[in-house]
């Protein structure tokens, strides 16, 4: 009795399942195909790093034959990843903060300030965004050097900050205005300056449009390859993306070895991403919609 | 800055009371104060930005003007001479084809498969979250981690490419991938698209949410397929994404260096080159400083005017003109 209704109701699962198979089976079929595509580059820089350089010509795309460890942890026993990964981290946070700060109160002026000259700041501002950082990285080389930037970590940090400028302050004033301005008048009412208010009120209130550009500046400033590579001329700033180039000149007949730095490379910005990943994606597509 | 101020002084607008009563004199006070205040929540934006982003420009266009080598300010003023030798050169008008190119890659077949990938990703599916997270992935890893992977999994004879080509009887299919002219452009826009579809798939999946169902819904009653409902109600309703994505797309074309320098460095014989990397070895591999900046000058030339005329002819129904917003929002 109670096999045969088992039976029936695994039936009618089965039943319930193939009508629902054939429509969607070729959808999944394309996105499993389009997935591997994207994985298997990065699951063989993985499985390859743990893999000698002899085994990697013999044995391109198997399993390792013994896993070997010794690329990924003599990387990790130099010191040089470690400072790579500093000076990243110690300028992409210079960077947010500075892009953000400057941004958060050049929105709050576009905001909530009628003044003379508040479009033509504005239009000067978003057509930032047609400058290329690589069309201005000649002209900014020879600043810098004039400046005696180079080989300072200010020396990318504050042009990173500059290009960043524009699409901060767009996402931010677009938040900015939705907040209500009786809000405002409640606070100037109470005795609040300006700043009091941007300080005590907008700001604790723009906590997710906040996050949201401070990922964008993090992962933009994380990435960036040009800059660096123009202001750094002997590797005490090096950052990784520098590192990484580098390290594929220098060992570029060890296959095995460079797959181990490229996955070590990888790991915190892939971490970032799943940790960051909502603020990413909505300020990315907040930034091009706005801008 | 003062100039505008004692304008706005001088010259009072509609609105401004006649100034020789006290009150007025107080209310214009208070308005300098007012301007001096929102001007001075400018400052430290306004001043990295000229500092750093216009007056850089600005002096590249200068310095287009000149022989010079980058040191000391330039003298040795040749007048456009620069320019003409830029378009007679013949690495720079292939710079120009070759962004040409990735340009109607990226509408013909990127930008394409991003879409379809969006509609896939927008039905309820199981496993989609998945699939979108590991579709954008990798816009999260830099040019450069992204150039020296691919230049192994394309490296001749030894890379994935080739041995997995070789695994499925394609032998002749793989071959030299980047160190090959006449193939180095193809390998280079499928690592791009690897890189960036996610990007734009992101960006339509955003603009997809804003169809209401309820129209996809009433064309379904109406008896329309799956394709008239996509290509009549879906389609149009999300131009306005799509062409943003276009933009974009456009844009990056035109500044592309990072993943070139990293893998080809325009080899093999300039056949990758890009303007940015032909601006990058006059100016600092070879000093000469103003032909470089000839070069910046082209590429900005090149962004503002397809930009104006972007904004201009196809951006204008969406956004009545995104730097002039202002508008009307209750002055």
């Amino acid at each position: 009795m109670s096999l045969k209704s088992e039976g029936v109701s695994l039936k009618s699962e089965a039943v319930g399942r193939k009508s629902r198979t054939p429509r969607t089976l070729p959808l999944h079929l394309v996105l499993i195909a389009v997935g591997a595509l994207m994985v298997v580059p990065l699951v063989y820089a993985v499985l390859s790093g743990f893999k000698s350089t002899d085994e990697l010509s013999r044995n391109p795309f198997g399993l390792p034959d013994h896993w070997l460890t010794g690329n990924y942890t003599g990387i990790l026993r130099s010191g040089d990843f470690w400072r790579l990964l500093g000076n990243s981290t110690l300028i992409a946070v210079a960077t947010t903060v500075l892009v953000v700060a400057a941004s958060a109160l050049a929105a709050f002026s576009f905001a909530r300030f009628a003044f003379r000259g508040r479009e033509v700041l504005f239009t000067l501002f978003t057509m930032g965004l047609m400058f290329p950082f690589a069309v201005a990285a000649l002209p900014l080389f020879l600043l810098l050097r004039y400046l005696g930037l180079l080989d300072n970590p200010l020396g990318v940090i504050l042009p990173q900050a500059a290009f960043g400028l524009p699409m901060t302050i767009i996402i931010l004033r677009a938040f900015f205005r939705e907040i209500p301005g009786e809000l405002e008048e409640a606070a100037t009412l109470d005795g609040c300056s300006p700043f009091g208010f941007f300080w005590r009120v907008l700001l604790p209130m723009a906590r997710p449009a906040l996050g949201t550009v401070s990922v964008l500046a993090v992962v933009t400033s994380w990435n960036n390859f040009m800059l660096p590579l123009l202001v750094f001329t002997d590797n005490t700033w090096w950052t990784l993306p520098i590192g990484v180039q580098q390290f594929q000149g220098q060992y570029s007949s060890d296959y095995a070895r460079v797959f181990a730095y490229l996955v070590l490379a990888m790991v915190p910005a892939l971490a970032f991403y799943s940790v960051a990943e909502r603020q990413l994606v909505g300020g990315l597509t907040a930034g091009a919609t706005k801008g | 800055m003062t100039s505008i101020l004692a304008d706005k002084r001088s010259r009072p607008g509609a609105d401004a009371p006649p100034p020789d009563t006290v009150r007025s004199r107080g209310r214009a006070r208070r308005r300098a104060l007012n301007w001096l205040t929102a001007v001075g929540f400018q400052l430290p934006a306004l001043v990295l930005f000229i500092g750093l982003v216009l007056l850089p420009m600005l002096f590249a266009l200068y310095a287009a003007f000149f022989r010079w080598g980058g040191f000391g300010m330039p003298e040795d003023y040749i007048g456009v001479d620069n320019f003409t030798d830029l378009f007679d050169n013949p690495v720079f008008m292939g710079d120009l084809w070759r962004c040409l190119v990735l340009v109607l890659l990226t509408l013909a077949l990127q930008l394409p498969f991003a879409l379809a990938m969006a509609v896939l990703l927008n039905q309820r599916l199981r496993g989609r979250a998945v699939y979108r997270m590991l579709f954008f992935a990798p816009y999260v890893l830099s040019e450069a981690i992204t150039g020296v992977l691919f230049s192994m999994v394309f490296a001749p004879d030894d890379g994935l490419a080739d041995h997995l080509l070789g695994s499925i009887g394609l032998d002749s299919l793989g071959g030299e991938w980047f160190a090959d002219p006449s193939w180095v452009m193809a390998t280079l826009f499928i690592v791009m698209t690897w890189k960036y579809f996610g990007f734009h798939m992101m960006l339509y999946l955003a603009g997809l949410q804003s169809v209401p169902r309820e129209l996809t819904e009433a064309a379904l009653i109406d008896g329309a397929g799956a394709w008239q409902r996509f290509r009549s109600v879906t389609l149009p309703l999300l131009m306005p994404t799509i062409r943003i994505s276009i933009f974009l797309a456009v844009i990056g074309a035109i500044q592309l260096f990072d993943l070139v320098w990293v893998i080809t460095q325009g080899g093999p014989d300039h056949h990758s080159e890009t303007m940015a990397v032909t601006m990058f070895q006059y100016g600092f591999k070879r000093y000469q400083v103003g032909y470089a900046s000839a070069i910046s000058v082209v590429m900005f030339g090149i962004c503002l005017v397809f930009a104006l005329a972007y904004q201009r002819f196809v951006l204008r129904r969406d956004l009545e003109g995104a730097t002039t917003t202002m508008r009307g929002d209750g002055k």
